[in-house]
């Protein structure tokens, strides 16, 4: 039992991501949680496909919804897959995703704010062609 | 008390761990005995390598979705620019997108199954679903590279506009880390094989799964941004 020891973390202290042997778990419910989160992702992915071709909900907000059950499946993965909980040992772990999300979210918003007020504010191009003749 | 470190004269300790990390100084090559002298913050002491190795690569992981996020953010600005070209309307096959999803996510359960079976030391199991992650990871890729060549081969290839370009750009930099993550795969199962489950092997395998999982986060915001939204431009 020495060697299985080894891997587990002391009483209050931190907890690397993606870690699966937590002492108090048999291997049929580890599997069990892999099993729930590859259940929850299929039906979120099976919606998000329904979805994209339906013309049961109203068009353009059609991206908002996949928007949505992007992020929904995104947060199954992290919690079922990589194990992200809320619980103290995992603080680390959630302020450096909490980091990322803030950057990826000033990338993405920020670029398309920009490039979209750049597109309002552009010569339309067959004025373009004018002005260039 | 010739074995504690503690009896030892504070300046002599301060060269020894410098940044007082409380690693090393008791380790081999200062001829000690592998031991670290501190404590570190509460009762638990420091934390330990496969925590420090996890977080490490939880960080570079992070920092790697940060570089997609510039793809995706290039892809959703010039989605539209198809400069008179095919669009995805006319391109993409929502069938074959599907279906690669659906090879990543069950790679990914499997990679999950190979986490709990190295987490009892089952070499057999741990082998059997590190296979089962990359043949379905392979079918994945032999699958993009199909797309890629049949787009390319009817005149949609990177430099027909702008949106091809960055279409190609993204979804090709995903088919990198998937190639990636298979070299790194097979090379783990050897050593899983080989050297068995030392706290070493145990580390890198966690390293892996990350990878892995994340490879199937990034594919999802993938196959919504790139694909689902582009069907309907």
């Amino acid at each position: 039992m020495s060697g299985r020891r080894e891997n587990l973390e002391p009483d209050g202290s931190d907890v690397a991501p993606g870690v699966v042997d937590a002492p108090e778990e048999t291997v049929r419910e580890k599997i069990g949680g892999y099993l729930l989160g590859l259940v929850l992702a299929t039906l979120l992915t099976i919606a998000s496909f329904y979805v994209a071709g339906t013309t049961l909900i109203w068009g353009p907000s059609i991206p908002i919804a996949l928007a949505v059950l992007a992020i929904a499946q995104i947060g199954i993965h992290l919690a079922f897959f990589l194990h992200i909980t809320t619980a103290p040992d995992n603080t680390n772990n959630i302020l450096a995703l909490a980091f990322g999300i803030l950057i990826v979210v000033l990338v993405v918003a920020g670029s398309l704010w920009i490039m979209d007020h750049l597109n309002q504010n552009m010569v339309p191009m067959d004025q373009m062609m004018r002005m260039q003749r | 008390m010739s074995t504690s470190s503690e009896a030892l004269p504070q300046r002599h300790r301060r060269d020894m761990d410098p940044h007082r990390l409380g690693r090393g100084y008791g380790a081999a090559g200062y001829g000690g005995r592998g031991q670290d002298y501190t404590t570190g913050r509460g009762e638990g002491g420091p934390a330990s390598k496969r925590v420090i190795v996890g977080f490490g690569f939880w960080i570079f992981l992070l920092s790697d979705i940060v570089m997609f996020s510039a793809f995706f953010a290039a892809h959703a600005v010039l989605q539209t620019a198809t400069a008179g070209g095919p669009s995805g309307r006319d391109l993409f096959d929502p069938s074959r997108v599907a279906l690669e999803t659906g090879f990543l996510l069950a790679s990914s359960f499997t990679c999950g199954m190979s986490a709990v079976a190295s987490s009892v030391r089952n070499q057999l199991w741990t082998q059997v679903s590190l296979l089962v992650t990359g043949v379905l990871g392979a079918c994945f890729l032999a699958l993009e590279a199909y797309e890629f060549t049949n787009m390319i081969r009817i005149g949609a290839g990177p430099q027909t506009s702008a949106f091809l370009s960055s279409f190609f750009a993204v979804v090709g930099l995903h088919g990198c880390h998937v190639t990636a993550g298979l070299l790194w795969l097979g090379t783990m199962m050897a050593q899983v094989f080989v050297k068995g489950f030392r706290p070493n092997i145990q580390r890198r395998l966690l390293c892996f799964n990350l990878f892995w999982h994340t490879l199937d986060i990034i594919w999802v915001a993938l196959f919504t941004i790139v694909y689902l939204i582009g069907l309907g431009r």
